[in-house]
This record gives C-alpha cells, structure tokens and sequence, in this order.
C-alpha cells in the first residue's frame, strides 16, 4: 500500500535553491549566521581551555568558596561571591528599573501625545548611548553622596528588613548603589522593547476592549501586556545580560570584598565578576592568576547561558491561554 | 392537518401584525440631535437626526467615507478616543445627552456595545474567557457565569458549535464563529443597544446569513444599528434605514431616512433612488 502512494511523487526543491541568484544568496546567509556561532563557541572554547589549569588547581571549590589569595601555593580562590553578586547587582537593578521601564513605555504609547512621546523616545535611545565609563564616574562623584542619604533613610525607617540592615554605618560602594547604575543601564533596553512591543497591541483589540467598557488599566492589564508579554520578558532579559556583564560602572561604585554578601544590600561591600576581573587584571601576579581570572569568566559565560536559556523558558511559556 | 397548518400561518402572521405595530408605538431608545463631527479641522458629518426606537433594526447605508462608521462611533463615545476628535449637538439615550459632563463613558460603553468589521475575539483567551472578558473588563458583577455563557452563545447562534470546546483558543474558530463569538461577548454585558460596523463584510455568505438571523433574533431584546454596504442585507435585516451621503468635499449628512419598505421600495429623493438600484457607490 505505502509503496502504491509513493508512486510518481518527485521530491521538489524550496524556491531558495531552485533559483541560481537564490542559491548564492542563501549561502551568504547561512554564511554569515555560522560565523557567529563560530565567534561564540571560539570564545567559549578559549575560555574553556584556559579555565582547565585553574579549575585542575583549585576543583569545586573554585566556585563554591569565595576568597582571592595569591600567595599560598597552590592559589586559595573562590569566585563563589563574586558569581552570586553579580546575580545580587542584577536583581537589584531589575527591582528598579523594571516597573519604570514598564511604566514610562504605556506612559508613551497610550497616554502621552505623540510629540512628547516622540522627543522621550528620542532621549532614551541617547540615554542607551551613554558610555558605562561616563556613568560610572557620574555615580561615583554625584550618585554617591546623594544615594547615600537615601540608603540611611532606608535604613532608618525600613532597617528591621533584614536586606536593609547595616552594621557598619558605611554606605558608600554597595550594591544599592552598584544596582541602581545598573537600572539606570538598563532602563533604556527594556523601555525600548516594551514600547516597541505595546504599540504593536493590534488596534482590534484595543477597540474592543473600550468598546466593553474597560478603563485604561484594564485595557492594560488584560489586553495590552499579555499581548506583549512575550516581548517585555525578552527586553528585560536584554537589559539582565548587559547587567550581568556591566563591568566598569559598578568597578566605580561598588568596593569589592573578596566575601559573600548575601543580602545587605545597603551595606557597603560586594561583589562581581566582572569587577573582579577588571580590578585584579592590571596588577595580575603572573600567569597562573590570568588562568584564574579567565577561569571565572568563563563561569561568568556559562552562568549568562544558563540565565538566557531560563529566560527563554520563560518566554516560551507565556503562550498559554487566559482562562 | 390542513387546520393546523392554517393555524401556524395565522399565528405568523399575528406575530408580525404585533411585531410592527408594536415598532410604531415603540419609544425611542436613542437619538441624536443636530449631530456634527470632527476629525481634527476636518468636518466629516453634519446636521444629523436620527431616532432609533426600542427593539429595532436600522441599517446605515451610504458609499465608503460618507461618516457611518464614524456616526456609529459616536454612539457609544469611542469616537472621542481618537486624537481631535470633536462633535457638536447631542447624542441622547434615554433621554439624556450621553456628552454631559456627569456621564461615565465606560457606562455607556456597557449600555452600547459594538461589534466591528474584523471579528476581533482576544486570542489570548479561550471561549469562555472571552464571553465573559467584558465582566472581567469593566469590573461588571454577575453571577452564574455558566448561564451567560450558554445564554448568550445560544443567542449569537453558536452555542451548538462550540459547547464542547468552551476551552480551546478563540483563534481557532472560523471568521464566522469569531464574529458570533464576539456578538456573544457584547451581549454578556446586557447592552440596552448593540452596534454592528459591517459585521459581516469579511465573512462569507453561509456566516452572514447565520449573523443575520442572529441579528432577527436579537431584535426581540434590544435595538441594533447596523452599518452595512450590502442592500439586500439592509433590506433582510433593518425595520429602518438612513442613506448617508458625503458629496464633493461637503461633510457626510443623511440624505433620506425612514421605514426600510420605504427607502427601497418607495425612496422620496433621486440620490437614494440611483443609490440604492446601485447605479453609484
């Protein structure tokens, strides 16, 4: 039977390969998006070969302790606080900079007037064009002080959290701060995709949504940014990468202690890989502490990895129906 | 048997003996007075007066970009959402100006629903959740959502198609079934008047007929002003019609409005003649 139904057929090429111009074409393509692949896996390969000798010195606890001394033999290192800082920093910025984000992408779609919206617009894509190197030295001449009397109100009146305790009664280079340079890094990224995505809610919808007597916030709520939701996770997930890999803005702001700060997040010490990397590079001891410092960023590589393809999941998941 | 028969008829024909007699005495439902409408410092209707007495169908027949859609948008304030927007004169339902200063436009909105030319369910949500999205949307209470589900799928006409499937995705139904779907989700809110912008222009004809009888039905319960550019619909479906014209840059305005019977059948102005035989348009 199966062999009578396969009679006569022929198998028939796509247009894209049937047509010279095309096959020229499609290979350039598939050229080009190989290329990147390749870029990505050289650096992971590099960076895997490299973290080898370092990881055979050091095993596990390479990762799961945290400390920095070059001067037993072998090496005592853990970049366990710094992989988890960089993590804090992340989150702390996200706090901030995604209900703004969020916030000030409907106030442009859906209630500023176009002109207004147009020159916001305009100023926040400037905003993504600021150098990390500027904004670093804008936190730690201006942020600071300024921030510093926030975190001591925080303190005061919200010090029984235990994420706003601070023992020290220092306030200077913590992750509040770090995180909220990082917010303000990623507030361009994530407003960008969100108003890109909100003023693509098909107008059908919007009309019947007002035609059922919904208000602005329900049109929202139920309309606007489950419509969009996909692509408000994936602009938050842009703004996270680049808050992930942030290194000289917070090498500014943030005084690195080879510790794990858990979660004082007003209290004035933390961690990052990146920052490690950029502080210990300069006055690296020799070849063994580079293999080291290359070691964590290939764990800075990998833990990106893992927090994309977690965002992707995310992603992937936002399809399902309202009940 | 020949008696029943003879009975069934008379009882018919009873029926519509109410049914129009019933629509001479009917009150007015809503209707605008001196209505004027702006798009920005573009006129685009003028001078209109219309009633439309409870528990009737009035179709709104006039060549594209004469102002119906736009009419019909002021008749449950959706009209103003669109930047420069401005009328002049009143929009009464119930007797009150639906522009005063004290009224909600989100209550009129549930008192007016609309239904517009692209079927426009939420993809996002499944049957059920769409029929019931206009209480989740504005708040509105009700209980037995079960009952208004059936309810008002039985009364869009597609209560048999779907009651085993309540749970799968709105994108899923033919353009028919969306458009029914989203008559059932207008009706959910118990509007007092339901407007229709071409219901049934992206539809084919078995939809448009089923919409139709929907639209027959539905009449028994609440008033319908449908906009449409197909005549025999007008005729199958409206107790009365207003032909709009827009002439040579002058802003739209009702040429003739009256009984249905009677515009086609019997039109008073040439215009409405020429259009309606189709010679322009």
């Amino acid at each position: 039977m199966a062999d009578v139904s396969q009679m006569g057929r022929r198998d028939l090429q796509s247009a894209a390969t049937s047509h010279r111009g095309d096959r020229v074409f499609t290979r350039t393509v598939a050229g080009a998006a190989f290329t990147s692949l390749a870029v990505l896996a050289g650096i992971a390969l590099f960076l895997g070969f490299q973290a080898i000798p370092a990881f055979q010195s050091q095993g596990l606890s390479f990762i799961t302790t945290t400390g920095w001394d070059i001067n037993t033999n072998p090496p005592t290192v853990g970049i366990f606080g710094m992989l988890y800082g960089s993590v804090l920093l992340a989150f702390v910025g996200l706090v901030i900079a995604v209900p703004a984000s969020i916030l000030l992408a409907i106030f442009m779609v859906f209630i500023s007037p176009p002109r207004l919206s147009k020159i916001l617009t305009n100023l926040i894509d400037l905003m993504a064009a600021i150098p990390s190197v500027i904004l670093g030295l804008w936190a730690f001449y201006i942020l600071n002080p300024t921030a510093e009397e926030w975190q001591v109100l925080l303190n005061k009146y919200l010090g029984w959290i235990p994420i706003f305790e601070n023992t020290s009664g220092n306030f200077l280079g913590t992750p509040f701060i770090a995180g909220f340079v990082l917010a303000i890094m990623m507030i361009p990224i994530i407003t960008a995709v969100t108003r890109e995505v909100l003023s693509r809610t098909p107008p059908d919808l919007i009309n019947a949504s007002e035609a059922l007597g919904c208000s602005l916030w329900t049109m929202l709520r139920y309309v606007a940014l489950p419509y969009g939701r996909g692509g408000v996770v994936g602009g938050i997930m842009l703004g996270l990468g680049r808050a992930l890999g942030e290194t000289i803005a917070v090498f500014f702001v943030l005084k690195l202690v080879y510790e794990t700060n858990w979660d004082k997040i007003i209290e004035s010490g933390g961690g990052s890989v990146a920052t490690l990397i950029v502080s210990r590079f300069g006055e690296v001891s020799g070849p063994s502490e580079l293999q080291l410092l290359l070691a964590a960023g290939f764990f800075l590589f990998i833990m990106t990895l893992v927090v994309n393809v977690i965002a992707n999941l995310i992603v992937s998941r936002t399809g399902r129906l309202q009940k | 048997m020949s008696t029943t028969e003879f009975e069934g008829v008379m009882e018919l024909d009873i029926e519509g003996i109410e049914q129009s007699a019933l629509h001479q005495v009917s009150p007015t439902e809503m209707e605008t007075r001196d209505l004027s409408v702006w798009f920005g410092r573009r006129k685009v209707l003028e001078g209109v007066n219309i009633s439309f007495p409870k528990q009737t169908v009035t179709a709104l027949i006039g060549p594209s970009g004469c102002g119906k859609s736009t009419f019909i948008r002021t008749l449950n304030r959706l009209h103003e959402l669109i930047p420069g927007a401005a009328l002049a004169g009143s929009v009464l339902y119930e007797g009150k100006d639906i522009y005063d200063a004290d009224v909600d436009p989100v209550h009129i909105r549930l008192k007016v629903g609309m239904v517009f030319q692209k079927p426009n369910p939420f993809p996002s949500m499944t049957i059920r959740g769409n029929v019931l999205s206009g209480l989740k949307l504005s708040g509105m209470k009700r209980d037995n959502h079960d009952d208004i589900v059936e309810q008002t799928l039985t009364a869009a006409g597609l209560w048999a198609e779907v009651k085993d499937r309540l749970g799968s995705a709105a994108g899923d139904l033919s353009g028919g079934q969306q458009q029914r779907l989203v008559i059932a989700r207008a009706l959910a809110v118990q509007p007092h008047v339901l407007l229709m912008d071409e219901p049934c222009s992206a539809l084919d004809p078995a939809s448009t007929l089923k919409i139709e009888e929907t639209i027959r039905e539905l009449s028994k319960e609440i008033t319908i002003i449908i906009v449409t550019h197909n005549m025999q619909q007008a005729v199958r479906v409206s107790d009365y019609t207003a032909f709009f014209l827009a002439e040579e840059g002058t802003p739209g305005h009702v040429v003739e409005q009256g009984a249905t019977t009677e515009i086609f059948g019997n039109p008073q102005q040439q215009r409405t003649l020429d259009y309606v035989n189709g010679r322009f348009g």
